[in-house]
C-alpha cells in the first residue's frame, strides 16, 4: 500500500475513531520505498538529493508523526494501531513503551533477543535498530506506529540517517531469520492483543486468510 | 480567562516541547479545537483547546520545552474581547481604550500605537506590579517589547532591567527615530504583546542536531570532570619530513593514498604510550584502570561535527599501516559507515588540527581516557642549531592531559620520548 494511500486511511480512521464509530484498530501493511520526516525532523538527515532519491525511485513524504527521519520500503512491517489511549492507560510514555514491548516479544518468538536503549526509542538488537517508533495522537487516538525491519534492504537507509542518529540499522533477516511478512504480521498481532488487552479486529484468521494480502 | 496549561501526557513524563501553535493569539478557538502540538519522546500530540474564545495570549514558543502544568497560553471566553482584539488589530492607529481590564492581545501588531494620544490609563493585561509600571513610565517603555520570564510570562522588575540594559543594543525596534516630545505611557496602557515578531527577526532559532548536542555535552562532562592541563613541545620534524618525501610518491603509487605526518605522530606516541602507561590509563573512581591494548582514537572533523574513530592495536602497525587505518577511518567517518565498536575503546586520543592551520591547541580530553595529543601544523622555521641557523621542518605538539592522575614531570617525560622518537626517526615506513 502506498504511503499517501496509508495515511489517507489513517485519517479516516482516526476520525471515526475519535467519534467512536469504530472499535481500536491495527492497520499492518508494507510500503513501497518512501522517505518520511517526522513533524519535527530535520531535513538535513535525508543524506541524499531529491534527483538521487528519485533515481533511486524512492518517494519523499513529510508527515505529522513524532520523530525524526526514516525508510520504509518492501520487507518490512509497517504497523499502524488505531488506539483510542483514554480506554487504555493515557499516557504516550506508557503506549511507546508498550509498542516497544510487542516488537520485542514477537522477535524473541523468532529467536532475536532485542531490547530496548534508554532514551532512544525504538527497538535495538546490540546497537542496532532493528524497529522504528513515531507516533502522532489527537485526542487521545494514536497514529502512525512503527517500523519493523523483516527483510528489508538495509542499502536504503543509506539516503538518511536513522530518526536523527548516526547508528546503524538492522533487520531479521540480517540476523539469519528468514520470515514472511505474514508469519511477522500474525506473531506481532497476537502480541499486541495481549500487551494492549484488546480484541482487534485484525484477528489471526484474517490475517492468515484471504485479506491477509491485502492488510500486509 | 481560561489558563492553557502543558497537559500531563503520562505518568512518567515531567516535561513537554510545543513544537507548534496551530493558532495564532487573537485568533478564535473553539472548545476542543486543536490548539497546539507538543513533542515527548517520540510521540506528537495534538492538544485541543480547553475553552471557546480568543486565544488572548501565548506564553510558549514553538521549540521550548517547559514543565508539565506550566501556563502556555490564556484563552479570553468573552466574544467581545476576541471582537476587541479584532478592532484593535485592524486599526492601530487609533485604538481604543481597551474595553475590560484584561483585553485580548493582538496577534501581530505592526507598530506601537501613536504616542502624541496617550491611551486612557487603561490596566495592562496580566498582572503588572506597580514598580515595574512605575519603571517603564520612568524609561519610557514599551512593555510589549519586554519578554517576560516570571510565573505566567509575567513581566519582572529584572525583565524590564535586562530590557533598558540591552536597549541601546539591539532590541530597540526599527521605530521612527524621532524623539518623543513628552515622556508619555504608551507601553502602559498597552498588555503585553505575544510573540510574533514584527520586525525582520535578527535570529534564527535551529534546534541542536543529536550530533551537536552529544558532543556538546560531552565536552562539558570532560572539562568539568578533569583537571586539564595542557603542556606544549616544539618537535623538529626534519627527519620525518626527509622520510616522508623519499616515500610520497611509492605510497601514493602503491596504496592509493598520500603519506602524511600524522601516522608517524601516531607511531611515536604508541612507542611513548607503552613506556607511560599511565598516560594510557582511565581513572574509576578510587582506582586506575591500565589498558594493555593502546587504541588510539583519531579525531575527524565532520562537516557539523566529529567523530573519533579508534586505531585498535595502534602500537602494533608501522607507519603503512597507521596511514592506511587513518585513510579508512577518516572516510567512513564522512559517509557514516563506521562501526560502532570502531568508535569506542579508545585509550589515548590525537588531534591533527595542524591540518587546519593551527599553530598550537589546547585540545579537550576525550573521556574517560586522561589525555590527548594535538598535532599543530609542520612548517619550515628558521632555528638556531650550535649558535648556526637552520631551516628546519617545525611542529609544536600539545598535550592536553588530567592533572588528577598524571602530573606535569610525567606529562613532559612523555612528550620528550615522542620528540625522541620523532626527531630521531630511522624507521622504515613501509
Amino acid at each position: 500500500m502506498d504511503y499517501a494511500s496509508a495515511l489517507e486511511l489513517q485519517r479516516r480512521l482516526v476520525a471515526e475513531r475519535q467519534q467512536g464509530l469504530v472499535g481500536d484498530q491495527l492497520l499492518l501493511v508494507e510500503h513501497p520505498h518512501v522517505v518520511t520526516l517526522g513533524r519535527n525532523g530535520h531535513r538535513e538527515n535525508l543524506l541524499a538529493s531529491d534527483e538521487i532519491l528519485e533515481r533511486a525511485g524512492v518517494e519523499f513524504h513529510p508527515t505529522d508523526r513524532g520523530g525524526d527521519i526514516t525508510y520504509h520500503g518492501p520487507g518490512q512491517l509497517v504497523g499502524y494501531p488505531i488506539l483510542d489511549l483514554r480506554e487504555w492507560k493515557r499516557d504516550v510514555a506508557a503506549y511507546v513503551r508498550a509498542i516497544e514491548q510487542v516488537l520485542v516479544d514477537t522477535l524473541a518468538d523468532f529467536g532475536i533477543a532485542a531490547g530496548r536503549i534508554p532514551k532512544l526509542t525504538g527497538v535495538w538488537v546490540g546497537e542496532r535498530k532493528i524497529a522504528a517508533i513515531g507516533v502522532h495522537i489527537a485526542r487521545w487516538v494514536t497514529s502512525h506506529g512503527f517500523a519493523l525491519n523483516v527483510s528489508t534492504d538495509l542499502s536504503y537507509f543509506q539516503y538518511i540517517v536513522p530518526c536523527g542518529l548516526s547508528r546503524p540499522v538492522t533487520s531479521m533477516a540480517a540476523l539469519g531469520v528468514r520470515a514472511s511478512l505474514e508469519d511477522v504480521g500474525y506473531v506481532l498481532a497476537g502480541h499486541f492483543g495481549r500487551v494492549f488487552d484488546c480484541q482487534l479486529p485484525l484477528t489471526a484468521p484474517a490475517l492468515a486468510g484471504a485479506r491477509k494480502r491485502e492488510l500486509i | 480567562m481560561t489558563d492553557v496549561v502543558m497537559p500531563q501526557m503520562g505518568e512518567s513524563i515531567v516535561e513537554g516541547t510545543l513544537t507548534k501553535w496551530l493558532k495564532k493569539p487573537g485568533e478564535h478557538v473553539e472548545r476542543d479545537e486543536p490548539l497546539f502540538e507538543i513533542s515527548t519522546d517520540k510521540v506528537d500530540t495534538e492538544i485541543p483547546s480547553p475553552a471557546a474564545g480568543t486565544l488572548s495570549e501565548v506564553m510558549v514558543e514553538e521549540g521550548k520545552t517547559v514543565g508539565i502544568n506550566t501556563v502556555v497560553a490564556r484563552i479570553d471566553e468573552n466574544g467581545a474581547g476576541a471582537a476587541a482584539a479584532q478592532t484593535a488589530a485592524a486599526a492601530t492607529t487609533a485604538p481604543e481604550p481597551a474595553p475590560e481590564p484584561t483585553p485580548a492581545v493582538e496577534a501581530a501588531a505592526p507598530a506601537p500605537p501613536p504616542v502624541e494620544e496617550p491611551a486612557p490609563a487603561a490596566e495592562p493585561a496580566g498582572p503588572l506590579s506597580p514598580l515595574v509600571r512605575k519603571l517603564a513610565r520612568e524609561n519610557n517603555i514599551d512593555l510589549s517589547r519586554v519578554k517576560g520570564t516570571g510565573a505566567g510570562g509575567r513581566i519582572t522588575k529584572q525583565d524590564v532591567e535586562s530590557y533598558l540594559a540591552a536597549r541601546p543594543a539591539a532590541t530597540e525596534p526599527p521605530r521612527p527615530p524621532a524623539p518623543q516630545p513628552t515622556p508619555v505611557e504608551p507601553a502602559a496602557a498597552l498588555p503585553p504583546a505575544p510573540l510574533a515578531p514584527t520586525a525582520p527577526a535578527k535570529t534564527r532559532v535551529e534546534p541542536l542536531s543529536t550530533m551537536r548536542s552529544k558532543i556538546a555535552e560531552h565536552m562539558v562532562l570532560s572539562k568539568r570532570t578533569s583537571a586539564h592541563v595542557t603542556t606544549i613541545h616544539r618537535v623538529d620534524m626534519t627527519a620525518v619530513a626527509h622520510m616522508r618525501a623519499r616515500n610520497k610518491a611509492a605510497f601514493q603509487a602503491n596504496y592509493g593514498f598520500s603519506l602524511t605526518y600524522l601516522p608517524f605522530v601516531t607511531r611515536a606516541a604508541a612507542v611513548a604510550l607503552r613506556q607511560f602507561p599511565l598516560l594510557n590509563a582511565s581513572l574509576d573512581g578510587n582506582n586506575i584502570l591500565y589498558h594493555n591494548e593502546i587504541n588510539i582514537g583519531i579525531a575527524v572533523a565532520l562537516e557539523n561535527g566529529l567523530i573519533v574513530p579508534v586505531i585498535r592495536g595502534a602500537d602494533e602497525k608501522n607507519v603503512l599501516g597507521l596511514q592506511r587505518a587513518v585513510v579508512d577511518l577518516a572516510a567512513r567517518a564522512r559517509s557514516r559507515q563506521l562501526k560502532p565498536d570502531e568508535v569506542l575503546g579508545g585509550t589515548f586520543s590525537i588531534t591533527n588540527f595542524g591540518s587546519f592551520g593551527s599553530l598550537v591547541g589546547t585540545p579537550i580530553i576525550n573521556q574517560p581516557q586522561v589525555a590527548i595529543l594535538g598535532v599543530g601544523t609542520v612548517d619550515k622555521t628558521p632555528v638556531v642549531i650550535d649558535d648556526g641557523i637552520a631551516i628546519r621542518s617545525i611542529c609544536h605538539l600539545s598535550l592536553s592531559f588530567d592533572h588528577r592522575l598524571i602530573d606535569g614531570a610525567l606529562a613532559d617525560q612523555f612528550m620528550s620520548k615522542i620528540k625522541q622518537v620523532l626527531e630521531g626517526w630511522t624507521e622504515e615506513v613501509q
